[in-house]
């Protein structure tokens, strides 16, 4: 098994048509079962053409109609994301993943409200993960992203990260010990995103083919200290934990929209006292992260 | 991307914010000047700079005469106005506001900002205006009041009389107060704003029985950058002698940098991997010269312009470069290593850790260029030889 997503998964590409979106279909439908996995594109200017021999339609709820899928990966540049996560919400999709970096704060905040109100609402949810994210990969059955699928492999680690790069760094690791991951998730880099890492560690806590994890967060917000003290109260399974940021200045954007620190509780250091305290393993050196993991296996 | 006070002002009285008329200048004939045009008999001169804390480095002085305007106005322009915020080398000051004295009652403190944990605006008020709001939450948390707004509501009238009430604002004033921090919100809002501050918030004096005006003593914005391409007004506000000129430089090649104090430059692709690779080097005994993430479609180009502005801070005694390839391939970035160790003659020690996609491909280009490049397999191994490399 696998968290949010397995062979059996079909996807709608939002924003297929373009370069992004194109180039990273190509390498998800090459991965693993992905031929059968990702089975249609949206783009209503080109709805009846095919793309790879993916059928593309006018909008997510003809696909969805036509397919049955009922999950998708969008790669819309910025201008147009936060409009293309609403279509698929109002489509009744389980899961969307967003891609797109560079989505104003604002068109976050209105999407966000209108997806809980929906569901306030009686309205079906609709999970999101992203934006500015790398997606996600259940190794060997199906990848949703742009993350390299051959330094995965199948096993029984979950990895959740915001960071792109510091989920593969983690990943290498793993792999490299022989270990492998059941599934790696990268929830992005932006403040205003959808699944957080409390969200995703409920799930591989709840993972009968999940035994331990590695937690990855970074400087700013109060995602990881929630996500500790969850843990503490209900995991089952050991976790290793790292934040990135111990040297970033306060008040600096370090790339990440989400990675400013701005008050005193979400310095890197903070947050490693709390993951600490909450029964973590956490290590200030990230070339061990894979070895620290192992050793409490 | 942050704006000068004035700047922001004209902003709040665009969407109704009532504040003391003021005129920006450039030069002590202009600031006398500005003084005539406003007429009175005191006024406010202001150091215009991106940083707060203006008034205690005594970049905000009061005068009472023309000729106490010029003498002020020489002294702060042109000073290094230093702030808990410039950091020890201080600010240029190149801009003066010359504003109408205020009569004031009374001072509070609003702010908007984005709360990521509800995922809604925040409007924080409070009664203790004029103060860091940073230690009014540490000393009287209660004396700060918030409200959650709703964007797809906005802030309802039940919320800002909440604000209002809560910070004591007197009955007659109340009505302007809740006009204002709806105004506020409605400003933060349609400029994508990531941060709108009043601090302070002021009741003027009044006369007769009937309240004074509420009006905005400073105002201080930030703007979510991924939404300046709808903001031209707001890009028109930037003034680039406030940023730090390698971090204008590195924007054009569209590399992410920001420099620090240490002597160890770091090239790295991916935000999250870079800071983690400042970390490893601090946690090896180093500090960092630069955060530097190249993002995901690094050409030769770039990584050449890349070494470049490391290499300008004459502090680097040495580079780690640390690329974990996915969709870029490591060989390319060995090429571009390459070139540009070439290019600028690199004269500091350089260690190179290369992991992912075409691992060997890149490692055998870089063994092949003949050029002193110190490898390393880990995080950590790359680390302990630059900063052994250096010492």
């Amino acid at each position: 098994m696998s968290i949010l997503i397995n062979k059996d998964t079909r996807v709608i590409t939002q924003g297929i048509t373009g370069k992004t979106g194109q180039f990273h279909t190509e390498k998800c439908i090459e991965y693993a079962n992905g031929r059968n996995c990702f089975v249609a594109g949206v783009n209503p200017k080109k709805a009846g053409e095919k793309i790879f021999d993916v059928p593309i339609f006018a909008s997510v709820k003809d696909a969805r109609a036509a397919t049955g899928a009922t999950v998708s990966a969008i790669y819309v540049p910025p201008a147009g994301a936060a409009d293309a996560i609403w279509e698929a919400c109002a489509a009744d999709l389980d899961l969307v993943v967003c891609i797109t970096e560079g989505i104003p704060v604002r068109d976050m905040l209105m999407v966000r409200n209108k997806m809980k109100q929906k569901v306030a609402q009686g309205g079906k949810e609709t999970l999101l993960l992203g934006p500015n994210c790398p997606g996600l990969i259940t190794p060997d059955e199906i990848k949703i992203g742009i993350m390299p699928g051959h330094i995965h492999r199948k096993g029984r680690i979950g990895v959740v990260s915001r960071s792109g790069t510091l989920t593969y760094e983690a990943v290498a690791q793993v792999t490299e010990l022989g270990l492998g991951q059941s599934s790696a998730v990268g929830i992005g880099g932006d403040p205003i995103n959808g699944l957080k890492h409390i969200d995703i560690m409920r799930m591989f806590n709840d993972d009968p083919d999940t035994d331990a994890v590695i937690m990855i967060g970074e400087i700013g917000g109060p995602d990881e200290a929630d996500a500790a003290r969850w843990c503490k109260d209900n995991m089952k399974k050991p976790v290793v934990g790292f934040i990135a940021g111990v040297t970033a200045p306060a008040g600096k954007r370090m790339g990440h929209a989400g990675a400013l620190i701005s008050g005193g509780a979400d310095t890197a250091d903070a947050k490693l006292a709390i993951m600490e305290e909450c029964g973590f393993r956490i290590t200030r050196d990230p070339s061990v992260m894979g070895k620290l993991l192992k050793t409490l296996l | 991307m942050k704006i000068h006070e004035y700047q922001g002002k004209e902003i709040l009285r665009k969407f109704g914010v009532a504040t003391p008329r003021g005129i920006p200048c450039f030069s002590v004939d202009e600031a006398v000047k500005a003084a005539e045009q406003l007429g009175g008999n005191v006024w406010v001169v202001k150091a215009q700079i991106h940083a707060g804390g203006r008034g205690k480095g005594g970049g905000v002085k009061l005068a009472k005469s023309l000729d106490e305007v010029r003498q002020h106005a020489a002294s702060i322009l042109g000073m290094q106005l230093k702030t808990h915020q410039t950091g020890p080398q201080g600010q240029k000051v190149r801009r003066l506001l010359i504003e109408d004295g205020a009569d004031i009652r009374k001072e509070y403190y609003v702010a908007a900002l984005t709360d990521r944990a509800t995922q809604k605006v925040a409007m924080m008020a409070s009664s203790e205006g004029g103060m860091d709001i940073e230690e009014v939450a540490r000393n009287r948390p209660t004396a700060i009041i918030k409200v959650f707004v709703d964007p797809l509501v906005g802030l309802t009238d039940a919320q800002a009389r909440e604000l209002a009430a809560g910070i004591g604002v007197p009955a007659d004033a109340q009505a302007q107060a809740i006009d204002t921090f709806k105004k506020l919100y409605t400003c933060y809002m349609e400029t994508d704003a990531s941060l709108a501050e009043i601090n302070p918030l002021i009741l003027e004096g009044g006369v007769a029985g009937k309240a004074g005006n509420i009006k905005a003593l400073d105002a201080k914005f930030n703007f979510d950058s991924n939404a300046l391409y709808r903001q031209p007004e707001i890009v028109a506000c930037r003034d680039l002698d406030e940023e730090d000129a390698d971090e204008i430089e590195a924007s054009k090649f569209d590399l992410a940098y920001i420099s620090l104090d240490g002597n160890i430059g770091c090239l790295v692709n991916g935000a999250g991997l870079a800071m983690a690779t400042m970390d490893t080097i601090k946690l090896f005994g180093a500090e960092p010269a630069n955060f530097l993430d190249v993002g995901g479609g690094a050409t030769t180009e770039k990584v050449t312009e890349a070494f470049k502005l490391m290499l300008k801070n004459p502090k680097v005694k040495g580079i780690l470069v640390n690329i974990f390839g996915g969709i870029m391939k490591c060989d390319t970035i060995a090429a571009g290593v390459v070139s540009a160790a070439r290019e600028v003659r690199l004269s500091v020690p350089l260690v190179v850790r290369m992991k992912g996609t075409n691992e060997d491909l890149g490692k055998q280009l870089l063994a092949a260029s003949g050029l002193p490049i110190i490898a390393a397999d880990t995080m950590a191994e790359a680390a302990t030889r630059i900063v052994a490399a250096v010492k």
